[in-house]
């Protein structure tokens, strides 16, 4: 009796074995699994961030900073619409004692009425290190990647608008109406379509994403790309030799509200 | 049994019409056939065999988004050992141009809806064209 059980529990456990070739052998058969990866040309960086040279815009006039917000919108399908109340924007302008409200001192009109009293600013999200915007969205439609880009996912996104509550910036946009559609002499809200990028669609907020897709290609984003004379530089802060860190250690910059202890990462020469 | 009359001739109703969309066809002849997809002019083959797109290219798509949204990974190595750029927009509609003849054909045969097109831009979107999205 105790002969025949040793014998059973020999072939139950050849048979186990026996049934754990198969799916072995399949994986082995099967080949290579389908990967993902990144595109090899991708600019990476471990922490973006931008510096705008406030002075270099003022010597330039209004047309440059056009160029940049032209160039950004139009290829973010960014809608025009026509109420100011729902302005979509991703970068715009804003005079400068509106864009640093906190640079406010005894006297400073008297250094701004031949500096930068009322000089309009590029002002854009600033990929903050803290994003409120991140913490409040209930549906995790914004996050902020390992590099530091504050990103969102379109798809999930349910419009709450938590996140323009939060931000202090300003730099995000509620799409009251339908980006697509036409506007009431019948022209479409986007004016040039660029095919290769996504519109958005009604109740969804928008902003900028440090154009997040060209650089997985190996672009500059577009409002760097549009300053040839180094404007906006973008670069990656932990980098000590890089071109960011080289003008923030040459140059006196400031930041839109840094006392709100967001960490902003668009940097300001004034 | 009491009123075995109306009973009956209720349960024979309530069968008939319980049963009716499996006879509906027969009895009417509809055709059946499964809807006929335009193919694509360039390139033979799709990122994975035929068989896996048909019964799984939402899921793909689904992994896809993740992806390139949130990991920033674009490049799909198939299990062919060919690259292709992760993008709807760009790759997967650079081959099948119509959408109505490619996507909805299926998607009304079987009667769902899905909203990839209120964003992404189909091949047929016409910036001057209202609301365009909807299927044409």
């Amino acid at each position: 009796m105790g002969n025949s059980r040793r014998d059973f529990l020999k072939i139950a456990g050849l048979s186990a074995l026996g049934l754990g070739i198969k799916p072995t052998a399949d994986a082995f058969a099967q080949g290579a699994a389908p990967k993902v990866s990144v595109n090899p040309k991708a600019i990476r960086g471990k922490r973006w961030a931008m510096v705008i040279n406030v002075q270099k815009f003022k010597e330039k006039g209004p047309e440059l900073q056009k160029a940049c917000m032209e160039a950004c919108h139009s290829i973010h399908n960014v809608p025009h619409f026509d109420n100011p109340k729902q302005e979509v924007k991703w970068i715009w302008t804003a005079e400068f004692g509106h864009s640093f409200p906190d640079q406010e001192r005894p006297y400073l009109h008297e250094f701004e009425e031949d500096g930068l009293k009322g000089v309009p600013v590029l002002v854009l999200c600033n990929h903050c290190e803290n994003p409120a915007c991140v913490r409040v969205c209930p549906v995790k439609a914004t996050f902020q990647r390992p590099d530091g880009i504050v990103m969102m996912d379109y798809h999930r996104c349910i419009g709450c608008r938590y996140c323009m509550a939060a931000c202090p910036y300003g730099a995000r946009s509620l799409n009251w109406r339908d980006p697509r559609s036409l506007d009431k002499d019948g022209k479409p809200f986007i004016k040039t379509l660029n095919r290769e990028f996504p519109t958005r669609t009604r109740g969804v907020v928008e902003k900028c994403n440090f154009c997040a897709e060209r650089l997985a290609v190996g672009k500059m984003p577009a409002c760097v790309e549009v300053c040839k004379d180094n404007e906006i530089v973008f670069g990656d802060l932990e980098d000590p030799k890089s071109e960011v860190r080289k003008l923030l250690r040459e140059h006196f910059v400031i930041r839109r509200k840094p006392q709100l202890g967001t960490n902003p990462q668009v940097y300001y020469i004034v | 049994m009491y009123d075995s009359g109306k009973v009956i001739v209720g349960i024979i109703i309530f069968v008939g019409m319980f049963t009716f969309p499996l006879w509906y066809g027969v009895v009417t002849k509809a055709p059946l056939e499964p809807p006929k997809l335009e193919k694509p002019a360039k390139g033979k083959e799709c990122v994975e065999s035929i068989a896996f797109m048909r019964s799984s290219h939402m899921e793909l798509l689904d992994t896809w988004r993740l992806d390139v949204v949130r990991e920033g990974k674009r490049i799909y190595t198939s299990s062919t050992g060919k690259q292709y750029n992760m993008s709807l927009q760009n790759t997967c509609l650079d081959c099948h141009k119509s959408k109505a003849n490619f996507c909805d054909r299926c998607h009304n045969y079987v009667d769902v809806a899905p909203k990839c097109w209120e964003c992404h831009i189909q091949p047929e979107f016409r910036v001057d064209k209202k609301v365009a999205w909807r299927s044409e």
